[in-house]
C-alpha cells in the first residue's frame, strides 16, 4: 500500500470492482480495497441477473454461470402462474450466477487493469479537508493506517459508512428494507429452465419468495420480507415454511441471509471528493431486488468520472455532478417506475394480486415489452389505473 | 443494550443498514455495537435470524 492514489474504492463487490477496473484503464492510480477475508464471500444474493445486461461488463465465463434459464415465473397466492421470457423478464432473469467466483474475477479484472487490491482491509473513516473528502482511515490485518486520495468512491454496500461518515443520510426505513434469507438447496426436484418467484402475504409479506436453479438439481431457494412488516416471524421462519410447502425432500447445504434496499437511490449520492455506487447508493431495483448490473452501471460510471475530475484536477461536487446526472440518465426511469410498483403491490391484499394474475395470464408476453404489460394491466383493471398511473 | 447472538448471526448488515444512529458495524464476519445506540429495536426488527435482542440491565 502506498501512502497515496488517486482513486480509492472502499468495497470489492460488482460495483467497487468496475469502478477500480474503469479508473484504472484511465490510467489512474487506484487501490481497491474489501474488509472481508474473502472477496465474493460469504454471499448475500440470490444470484439471479440478466444476459446481456453483464455483457458490457465482463466476458462470460462458464466458471461463474451456475445455471441458464428461458425466463421467469410469476406465482400469485392462489398459484396462477404468469410466465415472461427472459427478453422482457428484466435484468433479474438469464443467469444464475456462482456470485464466490463472479466477484472474485471483476475484482481480477480490476487488478489487471492496474488496480492495487487488498483484502481484510477496512475503512474506518474518511479523512475530510476544507470541506474534500481527501482519503480514507482504515485497518489492515490488526493494523490502523491511513491513506490520501483524491477520490473515494463508496461501494460498501448496504450496510455502507462511506456515505454517512461523508454526511448523507443513507439510514434504510424498514419500509425501505428487505429482510431475506435463503438455502441452497441439493437434490429438489423443480424446473431448472426457470426463475420462480411466489408473491402473496402468507408466504413473503411486502416481498416474495424464490426458487432459483443452480444446475444439478440444486437451487437456491429463499425468501425476502418487507422489514415494516416482519413481527416475531424472521425471514429464516417464513423461508422454512416456505421450504416445508414446496421442497422438503431437498437438503440444505448452505444458509445465506442479506438485507436488500428497496428505498429507491439516495437523493444525494455525491459530495466534494466522494461518490456512492451500487447497493451504498441504494440502486438496487426496488420490486426485484436486483443489484448487481446497477452497481456495475454507477461504478463504471463514477470510475469514467473519477477520470475526468482527476485530469482536470478538480474533484469538487461542479464537476462529480456529471455521475449523478449520467447514473439518472441510464436507471432513475426504470427504478422510479420499480418504487412506485413496489408502493402499490406491497400494499396489496392477496385477492387482489390473485385477480391481477387472473386477468393478464393468457397473454403472450414474450412480445410485449415492460411498459405495454403494465399498459395492459391497467387495461384489463380500470380500477387500479389511479394506482398505477405512475407506471404508465 | 442490543446483544448478537453471534451463534445465529449470519453477518449480513442489515442492522447497519438501518440504524439511525450509525452504532452498529459490520466489522468482518462480526457485527459491533457501540455505546451511540439508544435501543430503538430497529435492528431487532430487520434481522433475518434473529440475532439481535434488547436485553434491559438490572
Amino acid at each position: 500500500m502506498k501512502d497515496e492514489y488517486d482513486v480509492l474504492v472502499v468495497g470489492a463487490g460488482p460495483g467497487g470492482s468496475i469502478a477500480a477496473k474503469t479508473a484504472a484503464e484511465h490510467g489512474l492510480d487506484v487501490l481497491l480495497i474489501e474488509k472481508r477475508a474473502e472477496i465474493g464471500n460469504p454471499v448475500r444474493c440470490a444470484e439471479g441477473v440478466g444476459k446481456e445486461s453483464i455483457k458490457p461488463f465482463i466476458e462470460s465465463d462458464p466458471s461463474w454461470i451456475s445455471a441458464e434459464v428461458k425466463g421467469a415465473r410469476i406465482y400469485s397466492p392462489d398459484g396462477t402462474a404468469i410466465e415472461m421470457s427472459e427478453d422482457i423478464a428484466g435484468p433479474e432473469v438469464g443467469y444464475v450466477l456462482e456470485r464466490k467466483i463472479f466477484d472474485r474475477a471483476l475484482a481480477l479484472q480490476a487488478a489487471r487493469a492496474g488496480a492495487e487490491v487488498m483484502v481484510k482491509t477496512r475503512a474506518t473513516g474518511l479523512i475530510i479537508e476544507n470541506g474534500f473528502v481527501r482519503g480514507i482511515r482504515g485497518e489492515h490485518f490488526g493494523d490502523d493506517f491511513t491513506v490520501r486520495a483524491n477520490i473515494v468512491i463508496g461501494a460498501d454496500g448496504v450496510e455502507s459508512k462511506v456515505g454517512r461518515w461523508a454526511g448523507i443520510n443513507t439510514t434504510l426505513k424498514l419500509s425501505d428494507i428487505e429482510t431475506c434469507a435463503e438455502f441452497l438447496m441439493a437434490d429438489i426436484d423443480f424446473d431448472q429452465d426457470y426463475c420462480d418467484f411466489y408473491v402473496g402475504n402468507e408466504i413473503a409479506p411486502g416481498g416474495y419468495a424464490w426458487i432459483f436453479p443452480k444446475g444439478k438439481h440444486e437451487a437456491n431457494v429463499g425468501v425476502g420480507v418487507l422489514g415494516s412488516r416482519v413481527g416475531s416471524t424472521k425471514a429464516i421462519h417464513f423461508l422454512k415454511k416456505f421450504v416445508d410447502k414446496s421442497c422438503s425432500d431437498g437438503h440444505i447445504l448452505e444458509i445465506i441471509v442479506g438485507g436488500v434496499p428497496v428505498s429507491g437511490p439516495l437523493e444525494r449520492t455525491i459530495t466534494n471528493g466522494l461518490m456512492l455506487v451500487g447497493d451504498a447508493a441504494r440502486m438496487t431495483d426496488p420490486i426485484t431486488g436486483g443489484g448487481i448490473v446497477n452497481a456495475m452501471i454507477t461504478g463504471q460510471i463514477a470510475g469514467e468520472v473519477a477520470a475526468k475530475a482527476i485530469s482536470k484536477g478538480d474533484t469538487s461536487t461542479k464537476v462529480l455532478s456529471e455521475y449523478e446526472t449520467r447514473w439518472k440518465s441510464a436507471i432513475e426511469d426504470s427504478l422510479d417506475k420499480s418504487l412506485h410498483a413496489k408502493e402499490v403491490l406491497t400494499k396489496m391484499p392477496d385477492e387482489q394480486l390473485n385477480m391481477l394474475a387472473h386477468s393478464i395470464k393468457d397473454v403472450n408476453f414474450g412480445e410485449l415489452t415492460a411498459t405495454s404489460l403494465l399498459t395492459e394491466i391497467t387495461r384489463r383493471n380500470p380500477k387500479m389505473l389511479w394506482e398505477l398511473r405512475h407506471l404508465l | 443494550m442490543i446483544v448478537i447472538n453471534r451463534h445465529k448471526c449470519g453477518h449480513c448488515g442489515a442492522c447497519v443498514g438501518v440504524c439511525p444512529e450509525n452504532a452498529i458495524d459490520l466489522v468482518d464476519a462480526w457485527v459491533e455495537v457501540s455505546d451511540k445506540c439508544i435501543e430503538c429495536g430497529i435492528c431487532v426488527k430487520v434481522c433475518p435470524v434473529g440475532a439481535l435482542e434488547i436485553q434491559h440491565e438490572g
